[in-house]
């Protein structure tokens, strides 16, 4: 009677501590698939470019200054005017967005009464919602016919166009970041700044601003690796001539919209295929970079703040 | 006047200027496309095909196949996500595992998309040998669209109070016991809104199913989940770039953009209301 009591009381537990244990593991390896597919991206990215440096010295696909693969005489690849163009169309959205997006958090944080914030803040937010697809076909109708009277040329399709609409993109990052950062500065500065005589004005730029720095910046940075990653509006709206860019007016062609254009016309498995996903790890890299750096600037100024 | 007190006039002006500009680009864009798109939109432009090389008739084929691909996208992303988000709320110890795995979701999210399309053709279209379908371009985007959910999900599982967990392990209950019947129940629907958005943005994707399954022009609706299909954003791209009449199909770009804009919208709204509600009857 008792061994058969025992025995019902020890057999369930042993099932459940042997089904959680199952449990457990099985969780775990659920969590650690996005390292398995962050690893899977790289590796795939890595073996699938390499069969590409058959045929191309590595040193003139990275320093090459023409991109043409498809030519009769011989194919060139060289990635420099790619380069050049992404880095053009990130940095003029960043001179319109960071001034932008800094001063619409500290508008938020510090100025905006509570009332105004909380309907504010989720406006703002909106942004962020609009597919990447209809900001590119407003390029094309409203920003790239703008541009074209302003500055007087035939066609607004350029690296300006593309700027603006990347700044309109990258916008929600870096008010929504930039903002928690602002408030989550202590209190006490705040108080502290008032109490010496300092205007609310006075505050926010030499107390606020200068602490919740580190947060601004990584909310930059987060807003930059996603101005380069950014594929349709720069291939909407840029206008996507292969040859190095002349001048902000001129069009553009970024690292994301070659490989758009151009892997819808190349058969499997040829050297230009392949160097097409060459161009894919490029861009994998430098955006893996600067979301890094920006991981590790965020974390230190939450470790700051604690 | 002070000089002090001038400065922080100009400076509030500064940052009213700022916040007004942003709202102002959002006004332009939203108004843009409401007031053009809305003479398109008609009960037969969201109910036929495409007529006449895509110069008249309507989008229904694209509706139809951005609702399939986010239905393969919600299957794949939703548990996984939620899985992860499980483990790292609720078994991950704090070390360089838990740190590694919090790392590489963040560099998930910040992927480019076009990176993600290229990653679906060469495992899915070209290993797994599915082609350019349906089921590509939604496993595409369900990877795409992970860190996301399992953010979400984490949040939601976050809002659970330690308490709860801590009575059902005091009655003898095992962990995972504690987690289905006191944790989960509490949190799914939580869970279930925060991945909502990252659907709406899937649904928006245009560059991981140009080279996955996004087809120019189909003249029926895929039959299974192995055929190519038409899409919201694709067909917008092709009808504001890749048409032969440009000019004569704006119309419908329009159309399809506020169709677009809408969907994603309506998605958005169903998860904040949602959302919302929840935290009310949290609070009670």
């Amino acid at each position: 009677m008792q061994l058969s009591l025992a025995r019902q009381f020890k057999k369930p537990w042993m099932k459940t501590a042997l089904q959680d244990k199952f449990i457990h593991g099985f969780f775990f390896f659920n969590g650690m698939l996005s390292v398995v597919i962050l690893l899977g991206i790289f590796t795939l990215l890595l073996f699938t470019s390499f069969p590409a440096f058959n045929e191309i010295n590595p040193i003139a696909f990275l320093t090459g200054m023409e991109w043409n693969p498809t030519s009769y005489v011989k194919e060139v690849y060289g990635i420099v005017p790619m380069l050049v163009s992404t880095f053009m169309v990130t940095l003029g959205a960043l001179a319109i967005a960071i001034p932008l997006g800094i001063g619409t958090a500290a508008y938020l944080s510090d100025v905006a009464s509570p009332r105004v914030r909380e309907i504010a803040k989720p406006t703002v937010e909106i942004l962020a919602g609009i597919p990447s697809v209809v900001i590119g076909f407003l390029g094309i109708v409203l920003v790239g016919p703008i541009i074209a009277k302003v500055f007087r040329i035939p066609n607004g399709l350029n690296a300006v166009n593309g700027s603006v609409l990347l700044a309109v993109m990258a916008l929600p990052t870096i008010v929504s970041i930039s903002e928690d950062a602002l408030s989550n500065v202590p209190h006490s500065y705040n108080q502290a700044s008032l109490a010496l005589g300092a205007s609310k004005w006075q505050t926010v730029v030499r107390v606020k601003i200068p602490a919740a720095l580190s947060g601004i910046i990584a909310a930059c940075m987060l807003g930059m690796g996603r101005a380069i990653g950014e594929t349709m509006t720069v291939l909407m709206a840029t206008g996507c001539a292969p040859a190095m860019p002349e001048s902000f007016l001129g069009p553009v062609r970024t690292l994301t919209s070659s490989i758009a254009i151009e892997l819808g016309e190349v058969a499997y498995n040829t050297t230009h295929y392949y160097a097409l996903f060459a161009l894919g790890l490029v861009l994998f890299v430098i955006t893996f970079i600067i979301n890094m750096a920006s991981d590790i600037i965020l974390h230190k100024f939450e470790q700051v703040n604690r | 006047m002070k000089k002090k007190d001038f400065h922080q006039m100009l400076g509030f002006v500064f940052l009213r200027a700022c916040i007004g500009v942003v709202l102002f680009a959002l006004a332009g864009i939203l108004w843009d496309i409401f007031s053009k798109g809305f003479m398109v939109i008609s009960w037969e432009f969201l109910t036929s095909m495409p007529k006449d090389g895509m110069t008249k008739g309507g989008i229904f084929p694209a509706i139809v196949g951005t609702f399939f691909v986010t239905l393969i996208t919600a299957f794949l992303s939703i548990p996984l996500g939620m899985g992860c988000a499980i483990y790292l709320n609720e078994y991950s110890k704090k070390g360089k595992i838990t740190r590694l795995i919090r790392m590489s979701i963040r560099n998930l999210s910040g992927v480019p998309s076009i990176v993600y399309g290229l990653f679906g053709v060469v495992l899915f279209v070209q290993m797994m040998q599915l082609d350019t379908s349906i089921l590509s371009a939604g496993l595409t985007l369900g990877l795409m669209t992970l860190p996301w959910t399992i953010t979400a999900s984490e949040e939601a599982l976050k809002s659970v109070p330690q308490s709860y967990r801590d009575g059902a392990l005091a009655l003898g209950a095992t962990k995972w016991q504690s987690i289905r019947t006191n944790v989960l129940p509490y949190a799914v629907s939580g869970m279930l809104t925060g991945t909502i958005l990252g659907l709406s943005r899937a649904a928006g994707e245009t560059a991981p199913i140009l080279f996955t399954g996004a087809a120019f022009y189909l003249p029926f609706l895929p039959k299974s989940l192995s055929d190519q299909f038409m899409a919201l954003p694709y067909h917008l791209y092709i009808m504001s770039t890749q048409h032969h009449a440009i000019a004569k199909v704006r119309p419908i770009a329009y159309g399809t953009a506020l169709v677009l804009i809408v969907l994603v919208f309506c998605m958005n709204f169903i998860a904040i209301i949602t959302r919302y509600k929840l935290r009310k009857v949290r609070m009670e």
